[in-house]
């Protein structure tokens, strides 16, 4: 974490894939716990990496960095179980069984990306899109989309700061 | 969104640095100080017996019981915003404040005849000091809670508040240099009552704008 903190994206990516598993874990159980089914618990995952990455700077670099990892997780957690303990009669567990996965990532229809990606501005959603799905570093991005790096960047930044933003808009 | 694409994008845009909270507050503090002592001189001006009085115990005692605060609620501040951070420590300390604050009063209830006690209580300004406090307290506010926005505070309400503390403990020390109420007991009833209201106000505006 220091050395991506520092700028390093390898590490910091490799990082974020070994913790995935963790998290998903916790989530998986977390869900299990409060008596819910755990088809949303990729949700939960992707919203904890996003508040990892975007609350990355809060971490004091002399501290361990377990308890702040832990302290994100749960406070992530409690705002999910919070979410869906409002969302009532969705009748989860009729999908449960068809949705239900093993300890790997549930694989997704492509549906799914839109979902995620429709809450974000057309710029946004094309800078984000090219990146994540189609596996783009930023100056091959910004070559196609005929687009600066600086403004990529900016638009990445801003985009997945607004797809974090939705996780808390769907509170209300 | 596939999980692993995320993660692409995260470590894409890791080159972007933002400031950590700590930092973020002594940054933001330095206008939001400023405004407040601008506004302080701009209304007040400077207390002309200030000086000559700074050696009387009572003046000297809410000044440095309102300094204490503030630097103590500042350190709780620039600890609130981290997860996993504890301030169990820092609030113990704060309790401090009272204790002594609870002691001045006790030795302020020895030294003054009882037919003073109401009249040292009430003051002259009571009502100017609720409203300048808060006053003098809103730009510290809003800019301990811009800082803490960089920070991931567990309980958005509480960091909210201890805000709100802070920014009024700034507040009344830069009233305290003005007030022509010394006595203890007029600190403990009006200095925390408004205190009080902006660490309120603190606390509603972080539950709204601290979540995260």
């Amino acid at each position: 974490m220091r050395a991506s903190n520092a700028g390093d994206a390898d590490s910091y990516r490799r990082l974020l894939l070994q913790l995935t598993p963790v998290l998903r874990a916790v989530a998986r159980r977390g869900l299990a716990s409060a008596g819910m089914a755990d088809t949303d618990a990729e949700d939960v995952v992707q919203e904890t990496l996003l508040a990892i990455h975007l609350k990355r700077q809060s971490w004091d670099e002399d501290a361990p960095i377990g308890p702040w990892l832990r302290a994100i997780a749960r406070h992530k957690m409690i705002d999910a179980l919070r979410r869906r303990g409002r969302r009532i009669g969705l009748p989860l567990d009729d999908f449960a069984e068809v949705l239900a996965g093993d300890e790997s990532e549930p694989s997704m229809l492509v549906a799914d990306v839109d979902r995620h990606l429709a809450y974000l501005s057309a710029g946004q959603r094309k800078v984000v899109r090219a990146v994540a799905v189609d596996g783009a570093s930023i100056s091959e991005a910004a070559a196609r989309l005929s687009m600066t790096n600086g403004a990529v960047r900016v638009a990445l930044h801003r985009g997945l700061a607004a797809l974090a933003a939705k996780f808390n808009m769907e509170e209300t | 969104m596939k999980t692993g694409d995320l993660i692409r994008a995260l470590a894409a845009d890791s080159e972007v640095h933002p400031m950590p909270p700590g930092r973020a507050l002594a940054l933001a503090l330095i206008p939001g100080v400023a405004i407040a002592l601008g506004l302080h001189f701009a209304v007040l001006g400077l207390w002309p017996h200030l000086f000559t009085l700074l050696g009387e115990p009572r003046l000297l005692c809410k000044l440095c019981l309102t300094f204490l605060l503030a630097a103590l609620s500042g350190a709780l501040v620039a600890r609130i915003g981290t997860p996993g951070a504890g301030i169990g420590r820092i609030t113990l300390l704060l309790a401090i404040v009272p204790v002594l604050l609870a002691a001045a009063n006790l030795a302020e209830l020895l030294v003054v005849p009882a037919a003073e006690w109401g009249q040292r209580l009430v003051g002259t300004n009571a009502v100017f000091c609720l409203k300048h406090i808060p006053f003098l307290a809103a730009a510290p506010l809003v800019a301990s809670l811009l800082a803490l926005r960089q920070g991931a505070p567990e309980h958005p309400a509480l960091a909210g508040a201890a805000a709100g503390l802070f920014a009024g403990a700034i507040g009344a020390h830069l009233y305290a240099t003005h007030c022509p109420d010394d006595s203890p007991l007029f600190v403990a009833a009006w200095y925390t009552l408004a205190i009080g209201i902006v660490a309120a106000v603190g606390a509603v505006a972080g539950s709204r704008c601290l979540r995260w």
